[in-house]
């Protein structure tokens, strides 16, 4: 909402010298938040003053062109010029070259001298052009940067000006004055008025607020007016669409005439373009008083007018020359032709004011902020007026506006006002809060005296009676029933009558005191599950990153199963940022490849990243609910379980993407490139840090290498996420460098399955009994359950085996490896013999011959 | 080295046995000895002087052997100077091998030396992201206060993003956050637009009174640029307790600023409105850090819990009351650790994660 000053010095005591600056400083302190300022002067330097085109030669020019020659006069007559500087001629006649035609001589135009600077800091100086001194410039609106008016010079004629010759344009046009402009918030639709920002910058200051409002006088009707009808069928919740109608009637009027300066300089302050005398009144009103207003060419009317919603099928042409299907919900502002009108979002085109109008029907109404917000968004007309309807306008301000908008026709376009005005609806009750004064200094933690309530209440606006004591607010202090201004529809509960004496008493008067919190109990187990299993992949050398959760389909399909053929589930978003990523991630893995690839661009091939973030899986059951309980009151459990039940599964995935090389080069270094198992010790890492065994087996996934992928496990057997390089296929295509190696896993599992108790081993200090096997075995037989084979067999004295030596080669027979093991035996309670030692490991051979057919190598 | 050292003393000296009772030939054998050995500059040449002057052939082993050959009452005598003379040239060659193997072993450390600014870095640094960092810190300040940490899904139900926050379904407050649905429009799920609902959750699953921290991820349709991202990273704090304040909140948000800034940050309260409190407050802080000065800040919102909240939640507006407050991960690292544009916490190059290392 921009504010022109000179607008609201009109209604609030706004210091001489105050810029749109201080005035914003003032208004933040209730609550409404600068935005910007718009001064033209930042952008414009005078002498900029009115002049007469004396004379005018049109010179055709070898290029094509034809320039005028004119004198121009920028001082009255007999006068001579009081400015000096380098090109102003002391006769008070200048002359200029100007490329326009759309001027004659005689015509009193906007002349910027030698010395004036225009918007773009264009400095206007004598210059040589076209065989002349050109001594200034002749300019447009355009050039003024008031305008984007391209027709040409701007005659002051036409706007209805003839002022004295060397007048300061600046002055003339209300170049002068200057905007703030603040941010309203959404419960504040009053503050969308002059009206109202004049009032909050009484508030903020404690300076003398005039209402505009008392400054109308409406006419007592002599009968009622044009005939007006509320038909509304559909209410929505129960609330009638139209809850006021005023029209009234202005004849004779010339819609042709100009638009006073005045009012065009604010409302273009104000970001409001000029169309034409009849809307840019409606437009400076519905801006000074809140209240949207519509004008209609009253001899286009046909038959009453009926507010009615929208039948299914009907159709309206908007004054933006669209056609509208129209929704039954709709509410609909119609003659006997049909639509005339989107209620409070758009009139309709067949019955706008044109040239040739001399009739004029003002609509002031009051329309449901429900059905005007709905209209809004099915029709995407955001527009002033919906922005007002939809936010609440006072319902007491509809006849007074309207007349303003008659008093200004008549006024200004020289019409006649009919003494006649509709005005049919229902008053709506006014709204009465209870409030104890206790209540109020109890929740903001100031003692509020009497005197602060009764004041802050009263210059909002509402009146006070001492209350019976309602409900059971707790606090004690005096008991207020009070009665909010009408245009205050934000105003519905003690809390907001608590803020609005917060407000106006200052924010800044609030003490600070520390409450303190019962004892906590630390973060929770799983938050610190997640803490250490991230620190130690950054520890671990890795750096993390944080992709969006956005992806694409067909990335999801690649990474988020294993199985290329397995259907899978996904979240498609109703309104992505872009369409190629228009789902949500059933992966880490497609994120972190992208970042590698931006890391790869720019420079950095040997990487190590990691994330840790939820993926969304659906798993095909319901969605949601269309069931979407009512607010303010505790849904019954079974609402609430269909609410927790309908979201989609969105654990915890870590996933990480090693490429290129291990360390940086260095000297006397070699670094290593990294490798499957690298990725694979990254998730024993993980399991590692939480105190959980991690299973791997040869695994299979479509974006990994079918034979260098690790299949990760819980000792369950439930599957937590896969390790290894990935697919040299998927790689290529992505540009990536080959061998790169990747773990996902799912850290929720992992922490899920962490001990709650480790249970301490005891530690034998006898000798150690070591033994080393090689196993001659099938070569598709894994190690590890080779490895497991021997250790169930071995009992009870087996400290720990471990694979030394995989060799496949000569001598041992086709399609056969050889595998080495140390076996370390121990007792708890002696030292054993060679003869125990090698009694088990003959018992673990025994076990790994019969499951796998090993073989001792010879 | 050692073989071309000179070696004092050579098997030219062994031609004749000095006499065992001839204390100045003895004496001179022993001077020699001793002579010799302090001339040798290196083990290796200490070894050649030691099989001179002690070794079987040595004049003084030579000697030692006369003895035998001599008469008994001059035996005793000559036994005890030639056991004195051999007790020096012994102490003599132990003193002089120290030395030397102390100056081999200096010799070989310094030959050991390496230029260590040349010392490769085998192990990569790791690094984690800064805004996981400053959630985590943020995170530990409110534990240090007794508050708990609270999360809850990034998919959630439209009813705890609003209806349950109060923003009525017509309401253009609804508009204020421009939201991500999702597929179908009738299941009511969108990607939470800020971590308000894991404030509600808390109010219905826990034991009152509430002092819970709600960190996380929130999305809202923004376009990328250097000032705003769809996805960011938000902490609000709830307290649902008997008898808060306005002025409770303020403390809480003084308390924390000042463990985050420094003792000299501020905390200012502007109104403004937000459908989930009432009343609601616009929150600034004075950043005595700031870059080019210390100045006030604009960092979030909050205020005192809205009663349809509590009573969305079952929780009794006249028995309780609470505040809350909201503020941006991303907008403190750009004003705390002065991070000119969003997208680099965002694009993932790991020169931005690598620069805070594990800390922020």
């Amino acid at each position: 909402m921009r504010i022109p000053l000179s607008w609201l010095r009109e209604y609030a005591q706004v210091p001489a010298e105050a810029h749109a600056e201080d005035v914003m400083a003032e208004l933040v302190k209730v609550g409404l938040e600068e935005e910007a300022v718009h001064r033209p002067m930042d952008q414009l330097q005078g002498p900029i003053v009115v002049g007469q085109v004396l004379s005018l030669v049109k010179e055709p020019q070898t290029n094509g062109k034809t320039i005028n020659w004119c004198e121009v006069r920028v001082v009255p007559e007999g006068q001579r010029q009081a400015l000096t500087g380098d090109g102003i001629d002391p006769s008070g006649v200048q002359g200029i070259v100007c490329g326009a035609h759309n001027f004659e001589v005689g015509d009193k135009v906007v002349v910027t001298l030698p010395g004036a600077v225009l918007p773009g800091d264009f400095r206007i100086s004598p210059r040589k052009t076209y065989g002349h001194v050109s001594a200034g410039m002749i300019a447009s609106v355009r050039e003024l940067g008031i305008g984007e008016d391209h027709d040409g010079i701007l005659v002051l004629g036409t706007l209805g000006l003839d002022p004295e010759l060397g007048t300061d344009a600046l002055e003339l046009l209300g170049l002068y004055d200057e905007a703030a402009e603040i941010n309203v918030t959404p419960d504040r639709g009053y503050c969308f008025s002059i009206r109202g920002v004049a009032r909050e910058y009484a508030h903020a200051t404690g300076t003398v607020f005039t209402d505009p409002a008392d400054g109308v006088n409406v006419t007592a009707a002599s009968g009622p007016g044009y005939p007006v009808q509320l038909q509304d069928e559909a209410p929505i919740y129960g609330k009638p669409g139209c809850g006021r109608f005023v029209a009234r009637t202005v004849r004779g009027v010339d819609a042709t005439a100009p638009t006073p300066t005045w009012m065009s300089s604010r409302l273009r302050l104000a970001g409001v373009r000029s169309i034409s005398l009849a809307v840019d009144i409606s437009n400076y009103v519905m801006w000074e008083l809140g209240q949207p207003l519509h004008c209609y060419d009253a001899d286009k009317l046909s038959g009453d007018i009926v507010v009615r919603r929208a039948r299914s099928g009907e159709k309206l042409e908007t004054l933006d020359g669209k056609v509208r299907a129209l929704d039954a919900e709709d509410l609909l502002i119609s003659d006997d032709s049909g639509g005339i009108g989107i209620a409070g979002v758009m009139g309709g085109a067949a019955t706008e004011v044109s040239a040739g109008t001399t009739n004029v029907l003002i609509e002031a109404a009051h329309f449901d902020e429900v059905s005007i917000g709905r209209s809004r968004r099915r029709h995407k007309l955001p527009s002033e007026a919906s922005k007002r309807f939809e936010r609440g306008v006072d319902w007491q301000i509809a006849d007074v506006a309207a007349q303003r908008v008659v008093d200004l026709l008549v006024e200004l376009a020289g019409g006649t006002a009919e003494t006649t005005v509709t005005d049919v609806g229902t008053k709506p009750a006014p709204i009465v809060i209870g409030l104890s004064g206790g209540y109020a200094s109890a929740r903001i933690g100031i003692d509020f005296t009497d005197q602060q309530i009764a004041t802050a209440l009263s210059d909002i606006g509402a009146t006070l009676t001492p209350g019976a004591v309602q409900g059971t607010q707790s606090a004690v202090g005096n008991w207020y029933d009070v009665t909010v201004p009408s245009w205050r529809p934000d105003l519905e509960t003690r809390d907001d009558l608590t803020e609005e004496i917060a407000r106006l008493v200052g924010y800044d008067k609030i003490p600070a005191t520390l409450p303190v919190a019962p004892p906590g109990r630390g973060l929770t187990r799983v938050q610190q599950q997640r803490r250490r299993l991230v620190q130690a992949l950054a520890d671990a050398g890795l750096t993390e990153v944080l992709a969006y959760p956005f992806a694409a389909k067909s990335d999801n399909e690649k990474f988020g199963t294993a199985d290329a053929d397995a259907p899978q589930q996904m979240i498609k978003l109703a309104n992505p940022i872009s369409e190629e990523q228009g789902y949500l991630r059933t992966s880490i893995l497609p994120g972190l490849i992208e970042i590698a690839r931006r890391n790869h661009s720019r420079g950095f091939r040997d990487l190590a990243v990691f994330e840790a973030g939820l993926v969304f899986l659906p798993d095909g059951g319901p969605l949601g609910t269309d069931h979407i309980p009512p607010l303010g009151i505790r849904p019954p459990e079974a609402v609430l379980d269909t609410l927790y039940d309908g979201l989609p599964e969105q654990p915890l995935h870590i996933g990480a993407v090693l490429t290129g090389k291990d360390s940086p080069l260095a000297a006397g270094h070699s670094a290593r490139a990294w490798d499957y198992a690298d990725a694979l010790d990254l998730a024993r890492l993980a399991g590692d840090v939480l105190g959980v065994e991690i299973v791997v087996s040869q695994g299979s996934h479509q974006a990994f290498h079918p034979g260098r992928t690790a299949a990760l496990s819980l000792r369950s057997g439930e599957l937590i996420g896969y390790a290894g390089e990935l697919h040299p296929k998927l790689l290529a295509e992505l540009d990536m460098p080959a061998r790169s190696v990747a773990l996902e896993l799912d850290a929720d599992k992992l922490f899920n399955e962490a001990p709650d108790v480790i249970v301490a081993k005891h530690l034998s200090t006898f000798p150690i009994a070591t033994q080393d096997v090689a196993l001659v075995v099938p070569a598709e037989v894994p190690a590890i359950q080779v490895l497991e084979a021997l250790r169930s067999g071995a009992g009870e004295l087996l400290e720990d085996v471990a694979l030394f030596d995989d060799y496949r080669g000569p001598g041992l027979g086709e399609g056969k490896k050889s595998l080495a093991f140390g076996l370390r035996f121990r007792a708890p309670d002696r030292t054993l013999t060679a003869e125990e030692a090698s009694a088990a490991r003959e018992a673990a051979v025994a076990v790994a011959a019969e499951r796998f057919g090993a073989v001792l190598r010879a | 080295m050692s073989e071309n050292t000179e070696t004092p003393g050579s098997p030219g000296i062994t031609a004749s046995a000095p006499d065992p009772t001839d204390d100045g030939a003895i004496g001179a054998a022993v001077e020699h000895a001793v002579a010799a050995f302090a001339a040798a500059s290196t083990l290796d040449g200490l070894k050649a002087a030691r099989l001179a002057h002690t070794g079987e052939k040595s004049p003084l082993s030579l000697a030692n052997r006369g003895i035998g050959a001599l008469a008994k009452e001059q035996k005793a005598a000559a036994g005890k100077l030639m056991g004195a003379s051999r007790g020096r040239v012994n102490k003599a060659l132990t003193a002089r091998t120290a030395e030397l193997e102390a100056q081999d072993a200096a010799r070989i450390l310094l030959e050991e030396t390496v230029d260590v600014t040349a010392a490769p870095r085998r192990r990569r640094a790791g690094a984690r992201h800064p805004l996981s960092t400053l959630q985590e810190r943020v995170s530990d300040i409110f534990v240090g206060m007794g508050w708990e940490i609270a999360e809850g899904p990034e998919l959630e139900s439209e009813w705890f993003n609003f209806d349950a926050l109060n923003f009525k379904p017509d309401h253009p407050a609804r508009e204020m956050q421009d939201t991500f649905f999702v597929e179908p429009p009738q299941a009511h799920l969108v990607l939470r637009t800020h971590t308000s609902p894991v404030q509600v959750r808390s109010m219905l699953e826990r034991e009152l009174p509430i002092y819970v921290l709600c960190p996380g991820k929130v999305f809202r349709t923004d376009e990328l640029d250097a000032t705003h991202t769809p996805v960011f990273h938000q902490f609000e704090g709830l307290a649902i307790d008997r008898n808060l304040s306005m002025a409770d909140l303020l403390g809480t948000l003084e308390h924390f600023t000042r463990q985050l800034f420094g003792d000299e940050a501020k905390v200012r309260l502007r109104p403004n409105y937000f459908p989930f409190t009432e009343p609601s407050a616009e929150l600034d802080i004075w950043h005595p850090g700031a870059k080019g000065g210390a100045r006030w800040i604009e960092w979030g919102g909050c205020g005192m819990v809205n009663a349809n909240v509590l009573r969305a939640a079952g929780i009794d507006p006249e028995i309780y009351s609470g505040f809350a407050f909201g503020m941006g991960i991303e907008r403190a690292l750009m004003f705390r650790n002065e991070v000119g544009d969003m997208r680099d916490m965002i694009e993932g190059d790991v020169r931005f994660s690598e620069h805070f290392g594990m800390e922020i």
